[in-house]
């Protein structure tokens, strides 16, 4: 449960990145004004795509997985537990190699892009800890 | 998700969350919506890393023909008010008897003065969107014959909005440019270009590597022009002055 309310916080933190990237809102509320020159950096792009995209279509992806594994049916099952760990993961992942960008290359720091690395990093965690319950659970 | 279902997950824990999470839908839409419909103030990022492409074909917007004999860059700042009398005082001459007789060739380059001017980038913003529209020099002109307008608003955005309908532009794609604050690294620079070259000030006018700062009026330039390349002498000249 605790994966799907990140998941949504994740979407909308994606949602507002994405949109300000789009030019539909004005500036990024922010404090510092690392979020902006974040975003305008080459990389706030990956492999061609905006990453605040990749990050949406990821938290919407992770979103409807979390809610579809709420079912009764498959609730006291172990490997949605296993694939939101993997899926997450690979969240985990870009988004160390995002920060590493921000700390070492961009030399600014985007307190969203900060939020959605906790995000991803807290769904990935409680994704370990349901994994772990459901053994518990079996055993 | 898989953890055993208890009475707690099955009846009213599992009725709580869908409710906790329809409020956070609500209340993301809410927000979301709000920054969208607000009228939004414009911000110009300072200090951007400047990439590439900010720069890729881009040496300053210019005025004149590219066979000019004479090339002047203008280092200016909207909000300067040099360099308005410059552009609304001196500027129609230097048009007139320069740039529109071939002579003279004008390259105009950004020099934000962010310490004191808080509106320069935006200035210089809504000018480079309305260069996508091919209305550059109509935004140039407008922007510094408003510059007691706007300077002293705590958001010239709107004013410039105003200029960009006044102007015929495709307001849609205006806002959106301004919005997206795309033209942040060409900003930047051209600041840092004019840093290079030991730029100070504004107005600065640089001729081949000489620095030309403060005040200027167009007989100065005119001088100037006439002196690194002269007219050649009309055919009645001659027969004059051996008369």
């Amino acid at each position: 449960m605790a994966a799907a309310l990140l998941s949504l916080l994740g979407v909308f933190v994606a949602l507002y990145l994405y949109l300000y990237k789009i030019g539909k809102i004005g500036a990024l509320v922010c404090g510092t004004g690392g979020c902006e020159t974040v975003q305008l950096s080459r990389y706030s792009r990956f492999l061609g795509i905006e990453v605040s995209l990749i990050g949406l279509v990821g938290y919407i992806g992770l979103l409807a997985f979390t809610l579809w594994a709420l079912r009764p049916a498959v609730a006291r099952l172990r490997w949605p537990a296993t694939v939101l760990a993997a899926l997450s993961g690979v969240g985990v992942l870009f988004a160390i190699y995002l920060t590493a960008l921000e700390l070492f290359v961009i030399h600014a720091i985007c307190r969203w892009c900060v939020g959605s690395a906790v995000i991803i990093t807290a769904i990935f965690a409680a994704a370990l800890l349901d994994r772990r319950h459901a053994e518990a659970v079996k055993a | 998700m898989a953890a055993e279902p208890s009475g707690a997950e099955t009846g009213g824990g599992m009725r709580g969350f869908y409710l906790g999470l329809g409020a956070l839908a609500v209340a993301g839409v809410a927000v979301i919506l709000y920054l969208v419909l607000k009228p939004s103030t414009v911000s110009i990022p300072v200090n951007v890393a400047v990439q590439a492409s900010d720069t890729a074909g881009f040496q300053g917007y210019v005025l004149g023909s590219p066979d000019a004999p004479v090339e002047i860059t203008e280092f200016a700042d909207y909000q300067c008010p040099y360099c308005q009398t410059f552009a609304t005082m001196q500027m129609p001459t230097v048009e007139e008897r320069l740039i529109k007789t071939g002579r003279l060739r004008l390259r105009y380059r950004d020099f934000p003065l962010d310490n004191i001017h808080s509106n320069a980038r935006v200035a210089m913003h809504a000018a480079a969107c309305a260069n996508d529209q091919n209305k550059y020099w109509p935004m140039h002109d407008r922007l510094y014959e408003g510059q007691g307008d706007w300077a002293p608003e705590a958001n010239p955005a709107p004013t410039f909005h105003g200029y960009a309908q006044a102007l015929g532009l495709d307001v849609n794609a205006y806002d959106a440019c301004m919005k997206s604050a795309k033209y942040a690294g060409r900003i930047q620079a051209s600041r840092n270009l004019a840093e290079r070259y030991g730029v100070g000030s504004t107005p600065t006018m640089m001729v081949g590597n000489r620095l030309w700062a403060g005040r200027i009026d167009s007989d100065a330039i005119i001088h100037l022009v006439d002196s690194l390349a002269p007219l050649p002498a009309a055919p009645g000249d001659s027969a004059k002055a051996t008369k």
